[in-house]
């Protein structure tokens, strides 16, 4: 396959960045999405010039480091895919390819393809745990969680933080990945304790972070890779309120 | 060097216990006053750092990725042993500890792999109790599911991605210190040497990957838990940017390193499918519990899966391991699905593959059912392969997967360096020549949860809180003006050939030679080639950019510095193993019917290699001593 690529470069955070158009040529449809772009390095820096930089790491699509708009979606165009397990069949040959950053007020470019997350972490940090020291703990089966809820609690706690929910919201709001969390430890017995308090320190530290407020679009739920169902914003919003009225 | 592995008196199962008793503490008013710094943050450095923190110290915590919470830990799919008998099928501390022993094929020490099986049981309360969700049966109570090398079922599970939720019951606890400003979390920073002060780790030299500022951090003890080496051989199916760096820079300021040679390949992989990959994937061992592994039996047999009729097909792991059948340990079924692609049986293009075969299964239990047990998994093969896992069969092949050597560590899990202490796939110590399958997550977060807090304390008491000197900032010095002049040798050079392309062909040269077979000429072929190639690398290396900003090709470069280096280590000790033992197979070295030799009068000791600058390195020995299991051929028949 051949592909004309168009990337987003910027040096540095305020520089004001640019797409600069490649001719890529012997694209293998087996190839994913990553591999093709280690492959346009390569002949980038063949030339003697800067490569692309982009974040990457288990190319498993479960750390949650890889990004990129593609075509103007994040993780580009298969559904529940990040773009490490995106694979170039799912592109024509002869095709336009546009590869972007997440865009977002809260996620600053700091180079090419690369932006800083930090505002994720601010938020597990503010209250996206359970307050329990290591040692001498209830012996695991000591409490009953049916089934049921711990699928629930699963299949909130498979996000991977990669934050193409935030990249995908008009407002940039980090509300998807923030309820995936409250709603993982809030199905489950342990979580009860600090459920209000949890909601409404997320909250705080998300809104502090530079995110946006949630406006129901649903655009985070349709991009992300696991699938998290946005029904954890509605019960994240309960949560909050009853924290807010005390 | 001097190899005292401390392995604490009485009888094995009261080791842990007295030892723990006879340790030095430290006293909470006294605890703030040291600092520790622990690189890494996957399980065992998020579990050690946000544990060391609870107890009181200061604690500084590094990782190269953007956020603690991408350590390739997460990856980890099928489960975590541990030694509840929650089924009560006959399981027991005891008998996790023999299992792994055995599996491990009797190149473990009998103390650390006792502590590690007494340990397993808090782990999962400890996880609980974080709120992993690990599956849980109809009445609410843990389940279990089997794994290779056991006949009990032991292992907890969260669906096929364990690894995440325990990596992100770590994290949240390391968070939860973060936010109380009780950790110091350096993201996106990479550590480039060590800082000794009179032959103690008292500090670390790092580059910030973002800004290319080198930074010297002192402290009163340094944690490595930075994981293993498996990309020297370039494919494997760790992360991209894994890298042996902070383990061989540790090795080279004088920390031994123990058997580099183990390293354990997976049998259950996708198979490589063409010359632009860049890692391979793991399909969890769980899918053994369910799938029957086979290949055609007759050669050039170019029918499609389904149309090959039963009496036409070898399900070899069955016909030749009887009671293990298709959970026959890792090392075993590797070399198994190795020997039938030698013998022309593989299947797919490339004829490197087996099937791993789920039809039996689908029509005694359903789709539904196994959709429920390993859907994530089926995706996943599908948008790599293209190929639909509930109509025909997976297509595997072995893939490097996990490394038993490591840092050497004594039973306090310190290094040959005072002060220094590894932790985790770093380290050497529980899993002798080969890991079954969900230990790795058990001794990450035993190390880091249950061990270190203890043992660093003994470290602690015997030295005074660190106070910044004169020959301190000197050694500090040294070390970075070195970090900092190979950084503009990799820069200077402009060659024509990328870090990435070194890194493949080193690859190549390590899979050939030190991969699934090893023969002694082929090792010492490898030790003819590594070398040449390292020169070609020194001449020839093109990196674009500059030092002072992000620069992804500058970093590999480092990496791949250090891989081609330390892949020569690895043959060394492969060649100088004249025996077969778990992950560890040579050709010279085995029975009739292929089974792997063991040589326990010669070889029952761990390796352990000493780096002398300008010069070949030391092998020393550490006997290991079996007081509690004999020593007998490992049978899974």
């Amino acid at each position: 396959m051949k592909l004309t690529l168009h990337v987003w470069r910027q040096e540095t955070k305020n520089d004001p960045g640019e797409f600069k158009t490649y001719e890529l040529d012997h694209v293998s449809p087996d190839m994913s999405f990553l591999e093709m772009l280690d492959l346009l390095n390569e002949e980038i820096v063949s030339r003697g010039e800067v490569a692309v930089a982009f974040e990457h790491d288990c190319r498993e699509g479960i750390c949650g480091a890889c990004s990129l708009v593609i075509n103007g979606v994040p993780h580009g165009p298969e559904k529940a895919t990040t773009t490490c397990q995106l694979h170039m069949r799912s592109f024509k040959d002869g095709e336009h390819v546009y590869i972007e950053p997440w865009r977002a007020k809260a996620f600053p470019v700091i180079k090419d393809l690369v932006v800083n997350r930090k505002g994720l972490d601010k938020i597990i940090e503010a209250g996206g745990f359970i307050s329990v020291n290591t040692g001498p703990v209830p012996d695991a089966n000591n409490q009953l969680i049916s089934k049921e809820d711990a699928d629930k609690a699963m299949d909130a706690a498979a996000c991977i933080g990669c934050g193409a929910c935030v990249a995908a919201c008009k407002n940039g709001s980090a509300l998807l990945f923030l309820s995936a969390k409250a709603v993982h430890l809030a199905h489950l017995p342990q979580g009860q304790i600090e459920k209000k308090k949890r909601a409404k320190a997320m909250v705080e530290a998300m809104d502090e972070a530079g995110f946006g407020h949630c406006t129901n679009t649903l655009e985070c739920e349709a991009v992300c890779p696991k699938e998290i169902s946005a029904d954890s914003i509605a019960q994240l919003n309960l949560e909050f309120l009853k924290a807010s009225l005390g | 060097m001097e190899l005292n592995a401390k392995i604490p008196d009485g009888p094995l199962e009261k080791k842990w216990s007295n030892h723990k008793f006879n340790t030095k503490l430290v006293s909470p008013a006294n605890k703030r006053k040291y600092k520790v710094l622990v690189v890494g943050s996957g399980l065992a450095g998020a579990s050690a750092a946000a544990t060391l923190s609870e107890l009181g110290y200061q604690v500084s915590c590094f990782c190269f990725q953007d956020s603690p919470r991408r350590a390739h830990s997460i990856a980890a799919q099928g489960g975590i042993n541990a030694a509840k008998n929650y089924q009560g099928d006959g399981d027991s501390v005891f008998r996790l500890f023999y299992d792994t022993i055995k599996g491990g094929d009797f190149r473990s020490r009998e103390a650390n792999v006792y502590r590690l099986s007494e340990t397993s049981v808090n782990i999962i309360d400890q996880a609980v109790a974080q709120g992993v969700p690990f599956a849980r049966d109809y009445g609410g109570l843990l389940a279990n599911r089997s794994f290779g090398g056991a006949q009990v079922s032991r292992t907890f599970y969260a669906r096929g991605q364990t690894g995440q939720q325990l990596l992100l019951g770590a994290y949240s606890a390391l968070a939860k210190q973060v936010g109380q400003k009780a950790v110091k979390m350096f993201t996106h920073t990479e550590m480039l040497d060590l800082i000794l002060l009179d032959g103690h780790a008292k500090g670390i030299i790092t580059r910030n990957l973002i800004t290319g500022t080198i930074d010297c951090h002192y402290a009163d003890s340094v944690i490595l838990a930075t994981g293993g080496y498996g990309n020297t051989f370039f494919l494997s199916t760790n992360a991209v940017g894994s890298n042996v760096t902070a383990s061989f820079r540790a090795y080279k300021k004088g920390a031994g390193f123990a058997n580099p040679c183990y390293t354990q390949i997976h049998p259950t992989c996708i198979p490589v499918s063409g010359h632009f990959q860049s890692k391979l994937t793991l399909m969890s061992e769980s899918l053994r519990n369910d799938g029957r592994v086979w290949v055609p039996a007759q050669k050039k047999d170019k029918r499609s899966p389904q149309n090959i009729p039963n009496t036409d097909r070898d399900y070899y792991l069955e016909r030749k391991y009887p009671s293990f059948g298709n959970l026959a340990p890792r090392d075993i079924a590797s070399r198994s699905a190795k020997e039938a692609c030698d013998k022309g049986l593989g299947v797919g293009e490339t004829g490197l593959g087996v099937y791993l075969d789920f039809a039996d299964a689908i029509k005694r239990l359903g789709q539904k059912t196994i959709k429920e047990r390993y859907g994530n998994l089926f995706d996943m093969y599908q948008r790599i392969t293209d190929e639909n896992p509930y109509e025909v069969p997976m297509r595997i092949y072995p893939a490097v997967h996990y490394t038993m050597g490591g840092l050497w560590v004594d039973y306090n899990l310190e290094s040959t360096v005072p002060g220094l202490f590894v932790l985790g796939e770093a380290n050497f110590s529980d899993h002798g020549a080969n890991r079954l399958g969900a230990s790795a997550l058990m001794q990450g977060l035993a190390d880091g949860y249950f061990v270190i807090p203890y043992t660093l304390g003994g470290y602690l008491a015997g030295q005074k809180p660190l106070e910044k000197s004169k020959a301190l900032e000197q050694e500090a010095k040294g070390a970075q003006e070195n970090v900092e002049e190979k950084i503009s040798k990799f820069l200077n050079i402009k060659g024509k050939k990328s870090p990435l392309a070194f890194h493949k062909e080193l690859g190549t040269i390590m899979w050939e030679y030190c991969g699934m077979a090893r023969t002694k000429e082929g090792l010492k072929e490898a030790l003819k080639k590594i070398p040449e190639l390292r020169d070609e690398f020194w001449e020839n290396l093109n990196v674009t950019g500059d030092a002072g900003s992000l620069n992804q090709q500058l970093e590999k470069a480092g990496r791949v510095a250090d891989f081609l280096e330390f892949s020569e280590l690895m043959c060394r000790d492969a060649l100088e193993r004249e025996e077969s033992c778990g992950g560890h197979f040579r050709e010279e070295y085995q029975t009739e019917d292929g089974e792997a030799k063991r040589n326990d009068e010669d070889f029952a000791h761990v390796a352990v290699w000493e780096h002398k600058e300008g010069k070949s390195p030391l092998r020393h020995k550490e006997e290991l001593k079996f007081e509690n299991v004999s020593l007998t051929t490992r049978s899974y028949k």
